[in-house]
């Protein structure tokens, strides 16, 4: 059997093929377009692939061309700032070919093979070199350096080893055993890449919201899920995880979702500084849009793109956060193929290999270390669009049993405009533990102690609120009434923030803990001066209270937070003499 | 390879047609049907093999026998295009409904349409004033989004589309839009409601509409909406056009999904509908949009009635996810005889953020709709609370806040049917409307703005 066979059957995005030698994850041209699509089933002489473009118009005999490849991403030079379709096509070369429409038969290079890059060698001639091995570096942007590295599964002794300037397919390195190494590697997707052994995460990822860093935290290197029903603001915080998260790369996957976000994405993110290093957004990012309406094959595919490239820049050490909006897309792609394929459904039409599937996905996240010996990681952030809001299908469900962060989005809070819309009643991080010594070396020796009495407050404002349902706030004792002031004080002027307001947006984790620590301050200031005679209405209304809660708007917040919680803490005081 | 006729079907079921051994026949390409007594029937290719074609017809399979002759076009289906589709009626398959001639066609557009790179997207950010307080307010229209009316049986849906489509124009600006309208399975009452709308005000002149009813043949449904948006692209994209594409109604069109669905015995998702729904409702919904170096946009506003009055149905749960927000039209308001009877609670525009504000609108108009919103939602809650444990329960704040979600309804939502209100107008309203609740408890206005637009404040 020869690689080129014709086309028997076109049934949507799923054509079968007769008479062609295939293995199982091929890509594969199809019909006399040379569309690109992937084996994903064998039936005696019939391959089954999946077309990563519209198939409209093709017949059957036409052509099918196997290239024996397994689905690859280019890694190298070149990839930071870039947009790609689900399939590594970068989307600003195929405007240039195709205009605005995306039409289809278009091959696109993942980014500019002839770009010169200023190689910097960090081996010599003779040196032995292992797979993984960084063998030189390329200033590729101005906060990033890329490592060029040994291809996993090769090594050697150093033979010649090149400095200077070099495009991404010319050799710059050659083994004795006579292999050349250039500075684009390819890489199949579906495959993880290599590490030496994963570690326990024991680092937050500080991503500058409250909610998240203070209530919840995440561990670089570790996987959380976002599950919410249209409205919640899944996107809002995944974009806001992009901007402000300590990462130094982030992958963004806007899988199956709206084109409209990615466009202000990539209106925006040119424009925005990065809070940790002062250079623009864009120079630690990249970018993979397959809109909704763009083929749900690449869609499926997009997923695994993405996080392969992550993994590739974990391998030179860094610290990745990869972003997938909406995972529940690409499992409704997984869904359509799997139907196409006429399979047996399992749960509600998804196939019975779909938590699978999540697990595989998430579980290439991780804190590792590198074949070269390094620290990195990939943290995994998905976003989960669960029909109605209702977490007890199939996706949310297969993503709760591998995630440890669990930040439920819901539609009430953002009804009342309350946003972040996350539940702090069900929400969860099972990082704590791991991550307390972090924060009581780095910010606060009594930081995970706060955090407790934090959320022990929003319990039990949760219990007064079923009260205060039945009979109202007015019935409750005072030292009660002052516990919901306290609780509201923690929603209005702690959780709340505004992921547009120029200020608020970003919250450094040292400052979060001064708000915090306001909070607790006024509790302590209240209940002193309503033991002393102190009204509840007084204590409550002090005017430095409202200049502190609206302070978080200014800039310079942190050095003038103390002074004003003193203030707050005077007047409070003073309300007892008043009486 | 067109006009070679077959005689070999085989199987017919549903709206589909099953053929027997063929020449290569296109995925997607069109099909026409001659029946025995000399009807002729269109369709499309579903599924393509070198043993089995399966065709859906889209006027109904009805008359058709294993005698009838299939003969493929050679060709996907395409609609003839010209910009002397203004102010014409058509079918749901796009021919001539109003007794006029034949679409001269400047060209031939490929229906289901090509995405659009979102890399040429260009960002929405023109504020559409519909003269609607609840919509301009909390839920503002830009130019360029699609933003869906979640409604039900019974609701006045129409009357707000129309309303929209009367008075939607860019602030400070003359300029006119071209509606295309496409009906989906609406009764002919409905459709005569919406012709003689537009023929009152004149708008008719400025349109074209799509027309698929009740009795039409449902799978025609499917390809109806397609039409309409191949017609706004072009006159979009290429002759410049502002379109406006007010499509009614959704749910039937995904009813007809499902019924094709069901027919080819495809493995269903949720209450029967299609697993790749959400990828079909995308692809007609991503056709809203500006494109970069384009001087026209389209703007979608598409209708749908919530089966059940259950937002969490899969046609508005699946819209909702695809679309940049959706108006929520509320029974409650309704029966309290509230015309608009938008709840802005569920409510929700996704790019108002990037449309409102000095520049555009005002610059208070952000802090002003969050607090409105705030403060009814706030009031709202407060209605339950009442009604167990009454109102001499409630401290002041609560009470001020209670009697502002009354007026909210009462003045703020409530305009007739051709009142038209300027922004400045809706947002005024606002602060009169707010001035009867305690400064101290609107936290959410900026101290500069209560400062220079408070009643209080402003003589």
């Amino acid at each position: 059997m020869s690689n080129e066979g014709v086309i028997y059957r076109i049934s949507g995005p799923v054509v079968t093929a007769t008479g062609m030698k295939a293995a199982m994850y091929d890509v594969v041209r199809v019909g006399e377009e040379g569309l690109m699509g992937e084996v994903i089933e064998l039936h005696g002489d019939k391959a089954v692939i999946q077309v990563y473009e519209d198939t409209s118009g093709i017949r059957p005999g036409e052509p099918v061309l196997n290239t024996e490849e397994t689905l690859s991403v280019s890694l190298g030079p070149g990839l930071l700032t870039q947009i790609y379709d689900g399939i590594q096509r970068p989307l600003a070369t195929l405007e240039e070919v195709m205009g605005v429409f995306i039409t289809r038969g278009v091959d696109a290079d993942a980014f500019d093979l002839e770009k010169v890059w200023k190689f910097e060698p960090t081996v010599a001639k003779g040196d032995s070199v292992e797979s993984g091995q960084v063998i030189g570096n390329v200033q590729e942007t101005e906060t990033i350096v890329h490592k060029i590295m040994v291809p996993p599964g090769m090594s050697g002794k150093v033979k010649s080893i090149e400095s200077g300037d070099f495009n991404v397919t010319q050799t710059v390195c050659v083994l004795d055993d006579g292999s050349e190494l250039q500075m684009m590697q390819k890489w199949p997707v579906r495959t993880p890449r290599p590490y030496r052994q994963k570690y326990a995460p024991d680092t937050p990822l500080v991503t500058g919201m409250r909610i998240l860093d203070f209530l919840f935290p995440l561990a670089k290197g570790g996987a959380a899920g976002i599950p919410g029903p249209f409205g919640s603001g899944k996107t809002v915080t995944q974009q806001s995880l992009a901007k402000y998260s300590d990462a130094q790369l982030v992958v963004y996957i806007g899988c199956g979702e709206r084109g409209n976000e990615m466009t202000e994405v990539l209106d925006e993110f040119p424009h925005l500084i990065d809070p940790n290093t002062g250079k623009p957004l864009m120079e630690r990012t990249v970018m993979i849009a397959n809109t909704s309406n763009m083929p749900v094959a690449a869609r499926e595919a997009s997923v695994y793109t993405g996080i392969t490239i992550a993994e590739y820049f974990r391998d030179m050490g860094y610290d990745v956060a990869l972003m997938a909006d909406s995972t529940s897309r690409w499992a409704e792609a997984m869904r359509e193929i799997s139907s196409r394929l006429e399979e047996m459904p399992g749960e509600e039409g998804y196939p019975a290999y779909l938590s699978s599937r999540i697990a595989e996905f998430y579980e290439r996240a991780g804190r590792v270390e590198t074949l070269n010996g390094d620290d990195g990681s990939v943290t995994v952030i998905g976003a989960v669009s669960p029909p109605g809001g209702d977490i007890s299908e199939p996706v949310s469900q297969g993503t709760l049993r591998i995630v440890k962060v669990f930040w439920g989005l819901d539609a009430g809070l953002a009804r009342q405009r309350h946003f972040p819309a996350i539940n702090w009643l069900n929400s969860y991080s099972l990082y704590p533990q791991s991550l307390d010594q972090w924060f009581r070396d780095n910010i606060a020796q009594d930081f995970p102690e706060v955090r407790t009495q934090i959320s022990g407050l929003l319990q039990v404002e949760a219990e007064l609120q079923e009260i205060v349902q039945l009979v109202g706030s007015d019935a409750l004792p005072v030292d009660q009434q002052l516990t919901l002031e306290v609780a509201r004080m923690i929603r209005e002027f702690f959780l709340q923030q505004n992921g547009f307001h120029e200020v608020d947006a970003y919250c450094d984790i040292h400052l979060q803990y001064k708000m915090a620590k306001a909070i607790l301050s006024f509790q302590d200031a209240a209940k002193s001066a309503m033991a002393n005679g102190g009204q509840l209405n007084d204590v409550v209304n002090v005017p430095a209270r409202t200049d502190l809660m609206r302070g978080r708007f200014e800039k310079g917040y942190v050095d003038t937070i103390e002074g004003m919680i003193k203030s707050m803490n005077e007047e409070i005081a003073n309300t007892v003499e008043e009486n | 390879m067109s006009g070679k006729e077959y005689r070999t079907i085989t199987d017919v079921k549903g709206p589909l047609v099953f053929l027997n051994k063929t020449e290569p026949v296109a995925f997607g390409e069109i099909v026409t049907l001659r029946l025995s007594n000399g009807t002729i029937k269109n369709g499309q290719v579903l599924d393509t093999s070198d043993d089995l074609v399966i065709v859906q017809v889209f006027e109904g399979t009805a008359k058709i026998d294993r005698e009838a002759g299939v003969t493929f076009m050679g060709d996907v289906f395409k609609l003839p295009v010209s910009t002397e589709l203004v102010g014409r009626i058509l079918d749901g398959a796009g021919r001539p409904r109003d007794g006029g001639p034949q679409i001269v066609a400047d060209e031939k557009a490929d229906i289901i349409g090509a995405a659009i790179n979102p890399y040429s997207r260009q960002s929405p950010h023109d504020f559409i004033q519909t003269g609607i307080s609840a919509i301009d307010c909390c839920t503002t229209l830009v130019r360029g989004q699609k933003l869906p009316i979640f409604s039900a049986s019974g609701l006045p849906h129409n009357d707000i589309a129309l309303q929209i489509a009367r008075q939607a124009k860019l602030k400070g600006s003359d300029e006119e839009f071209i509606v295309v309208f496409c009906a989906m399975g609406i009764t002919a009452e409905e459709y005569n409601f919406f012709r003689s709308d537009l023929e009152r005000t004149g708008a008719l002149e400025n349109a074209v509409l799509f027309v698929n009813l009740a009795d039409d043949p449902a799978v025609e449904r499917i390809i109806t909406p397609r039409l309409a948006l191949t017609a706004a692209e072009y006159l979009a994209f290429e002759k410049d056009y502002h379109v406006l594409v007010i499509y009614t109604d959704m749910t039937n069109y995904c009813d007809a999904l499902r019924q094709i669905g069901a027919a080819r015995e495809e493995v269903p998702g949720r209450r029967g509908y299609p697993g790749y729904m959400y990828t079909d409702l995308a692809m007609l919904y991503e056709r809203a949009g500006i494109v970069k170096g384009k001087k026209g946009s389209i703007t979608q506003f598409p209708i749908l009635t919530m089966p059940g009055d259950d937002i969490t149905h899969p046609i508005p749960d699946l819209s909702g996810y695809i679309t940049e927000g959706q108006i929520v039209i509320s029974r409650e308001l309704h029966q309290q005889g509230i015309y608009p009877p938008i709840n802005v609670l569920p409510s929700l525009s996704r790019l108002m953020g990037s449309c409102i504000g000095e520049k555009t609108t005002r610059e208070d108009h952000k802090s002003v709709s969050d607090q409105m919103y705030a403060a009814y939602a706030q009031g709202r809650e407060l209605r339950g609370l009442v009604a167990i444990v009454g109102e001499d329960a409630l401290n002041e704040r609560d009470k001020q806040l209670l009697d502002f979600s009354g007026v909210f309804e009462d003045k703020f939502l409530r305009q007739t049917r051709d009142e038209d209100r300027s922004i400045e107008e809706t947002l005024d309203l606002c602060w009169s409307l707010m001035s009867s609740i305690d400064t101290k408890y609107l936290v959410r206005l900026d101290q500069k703005w209560i400062e220079k637009y408070h009643p209080e404040n402003k003589e």
